[in-house]
Order: structure tokens, then sequence, then C-alpha cells
């Protein structure tokens, strides 16, 4: 039996969205995570920070509505919320650095049971795409990653140690991947959520680290 | 003696005298606040040997617009200083990417708020700072690092430009700028940062004192040269991006 292949990109998003507590200033990296915006997380009020100052924008705005001179880090024309203000690059980055977000959450390549992450360089290239994910990293007070569980080839991305280039270490406390919620140990991962059809035993095969299970060990719930 | 007027005629003008070897800051965050028009003037002036900043080289975005890629292919860059050698999802290349795999052009890949910060320390006389972004990481190996209160910083010098092309929604002939939304960006900065600072501006350039000093977000004495960006399709203006296939 092969098992469920577990959660989709906007459950995952969903996943990390209802961690999320009422007022925090929250910084949603491109790909999945920005998917977290769409979620329904109740009346709890979030302030959506993007790097290029952008403080409190909300959804993608409505076609034939765009400004084009208003765009998230992501390249897509926003709108704003109530409240709203831009401020330029390094008051922006001051917010990062300064401790001022709650939470980023990224993409990654990687994660390592020590909080270590990778996803700014593939192996055997060059160069890579930093932007503002090594500030982000350093400097958010808490730092949540959504990742496929294992690569295309089946292998885990849940590891002892990044083999590719660190974005930053000892940083991740939450990750969730399509097959669940997961904490790294610093020795392994604890499985603190898993998604629906799929099996414990499935999940220990393709983490590769020790992997211990929270009892009792909730089903992910989905929305609708 | 009245005051040189600021505003130049063109942007064939504005580019005309950049000497070969010059360094140079593009402003800009995806589409808001780029210099597409002085980006293309200089690719037809086709100064050489140049030292390029900026947050990304291009061409993530369709449809393209001039853009670091370009100059690159176009013979005139030895170096480019930014966030991004490579897109940010190895699904979606950039054009610069394979010129520098192939080692055609050089990089200095730089943590974005780092790069924000050390054209700021440049622009406000700070010659180097320490911060933690990097720590840790491939970027830090050999360079100084300091522990300071327990934690662990990385050393990053001030950056100093000789030229910065930027884009404003208003400007008044003095050269007090406001920008509109996401346009402001990095902009600010690299002003602050360069020896002569470039404007291409959205609306008709006002007279001296039209913007309310309150409202101005950079002051005139960081700009010395003004065109005001001819209507489409002569001038280039933001674009709607293209859907990403998925």
């Amino acid at each position: 039996m092969s098992g469920s292949k577990g959660l989709n990109r906007q459950q995952m998003a969903d996943l990390i969205a209802h961690q999320f507590q009422d007022g925090w200033v929250v910084n949603l990296g491109v790909g999945i995570p920005t998917m977290a915006s769409n979620t329904d997380i109740g009346d709890r009020d979030i302030v959506y920070h993007s790097e290029n100052g952008v403080i409190g924008y909300g959804p993608v705005a409505p076609e034939g509505e765009e400004d084009l001179n208003l765009v998230n880090a992501g390249g897509q024309n926003v709108t704003l919320r109530a409240g709203a203000a831009v401020v330029h690059h390094a008051d922006s980055f001051g917010i990062i650095r300064g401790g001022h977000i709650d939470v980023t959450v990224m993409g990654a390549y990687q994660v390592s049971c020590r909080g270590d992450f990778a996803n700014w360089k593939l192996a055997g290239q060059k160069g890579g795409g930093i932007g503002g994910a090594m500030d982000l990293a350093a400097c958010a007070k808490r730092v949540f990653i959504i990742l496929e569980q294992t690569t295309r080839d089946g292998g885990s991305r849940l590891v002892p140690q990044c083999d590719l280039p660190v974005t930053a270490r000892g940083v991740v406390t939450l990750v969730a991947t399509n097959y669940g919620l997961f904490e790294p140990t610093g020795d392994g991962f604890r499985l603190l959520q898993i998604a629906p059809g799929v099996t414990v035993e499935q999940v220990r095969a393709a983490t590769a680290t020790p992997l211990t299970v929270a009892d009792p060990l909730p089903v992910v719930k989905l929305a609708g | 003696m009245a005051a040189k007027s600021k505003v130049v005629g063109s942007f064939r003008d504005a580019v005309a005298d950049i000497p070969d070897g010059s360094t140079i800051a593009f402003g800009g965050f995806a589409m808001p606040g780029t210099p597409f028009n002085l980006i293309k003037a200089l690719l037809e002036h086709g100064a050489k040997r140049l030292t390029l900043v900026a947050n990304s080289t291009g061409g993530a975005q369709k449809p393209r617009m001039p853009d670091i890629g370009m100059l690159v292919e176009n013979g005139q860059v030895a170096k480019v200083i930014c966030a991004f050698t490579a897109a940010t999802r190895p699904t979606d290349p950039i054009p610069f990417t394979k010129y520098y795999e192939a080692g055609e052009v050089d990089a200095e890949l730089v943590p974005q708020g780092t790069l924000a910060e050390r054209m700021r320390a440049a622009g406000a006389g700070i010659p180097a700072f320490y911060t933690p972004t990097a720590v840790g990481t491939e970027l830090a190996e050999g360079r100084e690092t300091r522990v300071i209160n327990g934690r662990e910083y990385l050393l990053e010098y001030a950056l100093p430009l000789d030229y910065a092309f930027i884009r404003a929604r208003r400007a008044d002939t003095f050269g007090n700028l406001r920008f509109h939304r996401a346009q402001r960006n990095f902009n600010p900065l690299m002003a602050s940062a360069a020896r002569c600072t470039i404007v291409e501006v959205d609306e008709p350039i006002l007279p001296a004192g039209a913007i309310d000093p309150d409202d101005v977000h950079t002051s005139g004495l960081f700009v010395h040269r003004l065109v005001q960006v001819p209507p489409a399709p002569e001038g280039l203006w933001p674009q709607k991006r293209e859907e990403r296939r998925k």
C-alpha cells in the first residue's frame, strides 16, 4: 500500500496559517507560503509585511483595478488594508533585522533537525537567489518552513544536516509538509499533526532522522 | 546667481557623460521604481566595464523590460552586485544566470537587507557595520565576524556609488522627490549613496516649492538630473505582468 500523498499546497499553507496568533506581523515568502494569506483564520488580525517596504498589504487586486506601482515581494499587484504604510528598503529591513517580524514563512529545499535550512542555492550552481531570505531567517522571531516531505526521486527533505548551502542555522521551529506538522528537536523531528490518510510508518520512512510522535497525535483538520 | 536647472531634456543627454568603468545602481523592486528609460538609454550609450548594483538582474517577469541581463548581453558589464544571480524559482530561469555561470560576468551576491544597508551607510558616512544576516553561511566564510553581547555578527562595508538611476512619481525643479506606493524601495538609499543621481519622473516636473516640504521623501540635495518620462510608447512604463504558467 503506497498510502496517501497527504496535503496539497493550499492545505500545507493552511496548516501554517492556523499557527499565526492575533496581532502578529507576518512575512510570507514566494510560492506556497504566499497561499497562507488565503486561509480563513477567523478574526485574528495579521499584518502582512513585504520586503519592499509595504506594511499591511491585502489580497491580490481584482482584474482591472491593479496599481502597477504596488507589489508584494512576489511581484503580485496587491491591495492595501486600512492602516497600511510604505517605507523604503533600509527601514523595511530595519523592521526585519530589528526583530519586529513575528514570523517569516519560507519554502526550502531541505531543513535539518537542528533547525538549519537551505533555500538559496542548488547543488552545482555557482550563484543563487538570496533576496531577503537570509535577513529574515537570521532576524525574524520565528522561522516556519513549508516544503514537500520528499524530493522527486524520493529522498527526504527532513535531514540530519543540510548538504546544500544553508540560509541560516538553528532558526527553524516549525515545519509543514504534505505529511503533517513537525518541529525540529535537535536529534530528530517530532511529528505534531499528521495529514489525513497518511500513516506514521509512511512518515517515518520519508524522514531521514529519528522521528518522535506526539501522543495523542491529532489529524490535520481540513478547511470546509 | 540662479540655481542651475536639474531638468534634462532627454534620457540620452542625461547619461551622455557616463564614463566606462562607472559604478551605477538601478533602483526598483520588480516593476515599481525601476528606471527602465535610463537603462534603455545606457544600452544605447554603450559605456563599458560597468559595475552595476541592483536588487535583481531582471527578466524574471514577463513582459521583459530593459534590464541588467540586456546590458550584459550588450557587453557593457564587468560585475554585478545584487541579491539574485539566479531566480527564486529554479523553474523560472532569469537571463543573467547563464552569463554568470559561464564566467562571462562577475557577481557579488549580497542579502537584500545588507545591500540596502550598505548603500544607506555610504550615504550616511558610516564606513562599515555589523549585521547578524548571513552568519554561519557560505557568504560569511573567511570574513570578519565579531561577537557582541553574545551574538555573532558579520562585518559589512558601505557601498558608495558613482551614479544612481531611479524613478519617482513626482519631482520639483530642485529635485525633491515623492514616490508612489512601492516605487520607493531602494531608491532613496541609492540617491544618498551616489555622486550623481539621475531620476526619471512620471509626472510633469513642478516648480521648486510645489511639493509640500512635509511630503518630500528624498531631498533634492541628493538629486542631480531629472527627466520626465514621455507617454507610451516613447516612454517606458510599468506593465502588468503576464501570469506564470503553472
